[in-house]
């Protein structure tokens, strides 16, 4: 840890402000303070952490080594829908169970399981329990699967790609059809996951509806505040020492790398799978926050949007990573959610609601012209730390390369 | 095989029906200094690219090591573990990284993905690298990036990583190339040094630097070996005349 502190400078500052952040919603919230910020807010906020972290992940995965992955919120929603067929479960068990509870005769176990899956399944018109949710009654199991099922998709579909060295826009392509594929197949009805229904009340906690939704904001706001702060320290321990210097070596030179004697491939594939868990369990802490999933979140878009997130907060910087994904995330919030005041420009208004994507698009087409930094960029600026006067030529040969211009002295 | 450490035997490859290397055979032995030189396509940087698995012959053998083992069909970095390191034409260092990191990740050690994730520099790694960095005169720049070096610098350095990776059999691509005359002497002393405990194979256009290195020279000229022997005895050799030295 304190080889970490020495390595990776934004490390203690970054604790810092978490910590004081943490410490300071709590104290705001209805729950445990004066109540100055509302339950949903709340959840906005612990929503944002998890999303800081998948962002971290994909920096990871980008702006360390150099793989455009335009497939990472797959494995955030593979996460979501892991840990939220064990809420649907163990939830409408309880229920089941409770109204069973009335009748003259004691309920067998195949009427109690009959009875979950009419309730689960009664939307998508099925009433068998499928096979994915052989262990949905354990949340031991799923929380297994949460890590297993993103992380074996990530390794069987990295080890392809990999070996047959694909590379650049083409790697980029293949990740986005998967993603595709995966939203196309969870819409289908008899995926065995509802559909285009997706899996819904997971804020719910099974056997916790005494406790009021204020209590369990806070809770997953904590959680999900650890959790990035976890992955902040997991990522930087990656990054910092030789690992770190390997794969940015990668991302600059990958040709280079291999004369050297390292297997690229297994260190690409480490990374990918990696970034795949951190973004899995993100997306665990994720849902329940939301309260529903369903296939649309794992449309091809949103994992376009991550890489946007990590392009505007500066990509191969951590902390970058995280300011681009609570910016935009944050803001995003704010315009579609119609607070945000329209722009009358006398012959047309603006509606942000409307014109917030395009506004965004065009943000992300500035900073990658003119500010291939990021917002991560101006933390140079406050710490003085000037980039070698040189000219902007790439700093390998190799698409994804880090132009001169963003390397940090 | 007579103790060769490399044995290049009968290669061939096309590249679009165009036949770069034309049944080439080409040995050295375990601690040997070699010049190759060569009108610009003669197939110099193409025979690297063979030996370090880069690219695949269509016919032939690169046979490696006391047991001769053909590496053809082994990826660059198995035959980079196996003892062959390879300096390119254009310097490449990772700009981004410290010319400490640099060296430190040429150092021979572990290389899998795991263990690198957790090695950490032992004492003797560090002063491994200090060594080689004064070796190459980079002592002071140590903790700058390689991206602010100069050009001969940044030569210094790949030579550097070579070394580092210790390799049996080092394949160093014009080396001199863009260098003050300084430069140069720096230069091919380092490589001199370090054919003593190992192989050295040097491709370079300049006959100065050639002369310098005093050592057995190859021609090659459209894919094949033209002549072979000390640079005196190459250089009276009237194909020699002919193809290369008389433009
Ligand atoms: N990947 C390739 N594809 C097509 N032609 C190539 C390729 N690599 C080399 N060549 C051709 O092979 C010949 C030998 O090139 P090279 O080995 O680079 O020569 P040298 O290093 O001796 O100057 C040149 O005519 C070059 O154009
Ligand atoms: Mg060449």
């Amino acid at each position: 840890m304190r080889t970490l502190f020495r390595t990776t400078p934004s490390l203690p500052v970054f604790l810092a402000v978490l910590v004081v952040f943490t410490l300071g919603v709590t104290v705001l919230s209805e729950a445990y303070g004066i109540g100055a910020l509302s339950t949903s807010f709340i959840k906005t906020l612990g929503k944002t952490a998890c999303l800081a972290l998948v962002a971290i992940a994909m920096d990871l995965v980008w702006g360390y080594t150099g793989i455009l992955s335009l497939g990472h919120f797959a494995f955030f929603g593979l996460g979501g829908y892991m840990i939220g067929m064990w809420l649907m479960y163990a939830r409408t068990e309880l229920i089941v169970l409770d109204s069973l509870a009335a009748a003259p005769l004691p309920p067998t176990p195949g009427e109690i399981s009959d009875a979950i899956a009419g309730q689960i399944f009664g939307v998508v018109g099925a009433a068998d329990l499928p096979m994915v949710w052989m262990f949905a009654h354990s949340f031991w199991a799923q929380m297994a699967l949460v890590v297993l099922v993103p992380g074996l998709l990530a390794l069987v579909f990295g080890w392809l790609a990999f070996r047959s060295r694909v590379t650049g826009v083409y790697l980029s392509i293949l990740t986005q059809a998967m993603t595709l594929a995966l939203s196309l197949y969870l819409f289908q009805n008899d995926s065995g996951l509802r559909g285009n229904n997706g899996l819904s009340g997971l804020q719910n906690l099974p056997g916790a509806d005494a406790i009021p939704q204020a209590t369990v904001s806070i809770w997953f706001f904590w959680a999900s505040a650890l959790a990035l702060l976890l992955t902040y320290v997991v990522a930087a321990f990656v990054v910092s020492g030789t690992f770190g210097s390997v794969i940015r070596g990668i991302r600059d030179d990958e040709a280079r790398v291999r004369f050297l004697g390292y297997p690229v491939e297994g260190f690409k594939l480490f990374v990918f799978v990696l970034t795949a868990v951190i973004a899995a369990l993100g997306g665990a802490l994720y849902y329940p926050q939301a309260g529903i999933i369903n296939p649309a979140e794992i449309a091809p878009i949103a994992s376009i949007y991550l890489a946007v997130w990590v392009a505007i907060g500066g990509r191969g910087r951590l902390y970058g990573a995280v300011i681009g994904a609570c910016v935009v995330s944050l803001l995003s919030t704010w315009f579609t959610g119609g607070q945000a005041p329209d722009l009358p420009l006398g012959f047309y208004t603006v509606k942000w609601v409307d014109w917030w994507q395009v506004g965004l698009g065009f943000s992300f087409v500035l900073v990658t012209l003119f500010a291939p930094k990021g917002l991560g960029g101006l933390v140079d600026l406050v710490s003085h730390r000037l980039s070698p006067n040189r000219h902007g030529a790439a700093l390998g040969p190799d698409t994804g390369a880090l132009r001169e211009k963003e390397a940090e002295q | 095989m007579n103790g060769a450490l490399l044995e290049v035997a009968a290669i061939s490859v096309t590249f679009d029906g165009f036949k770069a290397i034309n049944r080439l055979s080409f040995s050295i032995g375990p601690a040997e200094l070699r010049a190759i030189i060569g009108p610009n396509g003669a197939g110099k940087t193409t025979f690297m690219d063979i030996v370090t698995g880069k690219t695949k012959p269509d016919e032939g053998q690169v046979l490696w090591g006391e047991v001769s083992r053909n590496l053809i069909g082994m990826n660059e970095a198995r035959i980079a573990r196996a003892g062959i390191g390879r300096k390119f034409q254009r310097p490449t260092v990772f700009e981004d990284q410290t010319v400490f990191a640099n060296l430190l990740m040429a150092l021979k050690n572990t290389r899998a993905p795991l263990a690198v994730l957790f090695y950490t520099p032992k004492r003797r790694d560090v002063a491994r690298v200090e060594d080689l960095a004064g070796e190459i005169g980079l002592a002071e720049q140590i903790r700058r990036k390689a991206g602010e070096l100069s050009h001969g610098q940044k030569q210094w350095l790949e030579i550097g990583m070579l070394l580092a990776q210790d390799p049996k059999l080092l394949l160093v691509d014009e080396p001199a190339a863009g260098m003050t005359l300084g430069e140069r002497e720096h230069t091919a002393d380092l490589l001199r040094e370090a054919a003593k405990t190992r192989a050295v194979v040097v491709v370079e256009h300049d006959m100065e630097f050639v002369r310098r290195l005093d050592c057995k020279v190859t021609v090659f000229h459209e894919g094949s070996v033209l002549a072979e022997g000390s640079l005196d005895h190459v250089t009276r050799n009237q194909d020699v005349i002919d193809v290369y030295l008389g433009r």
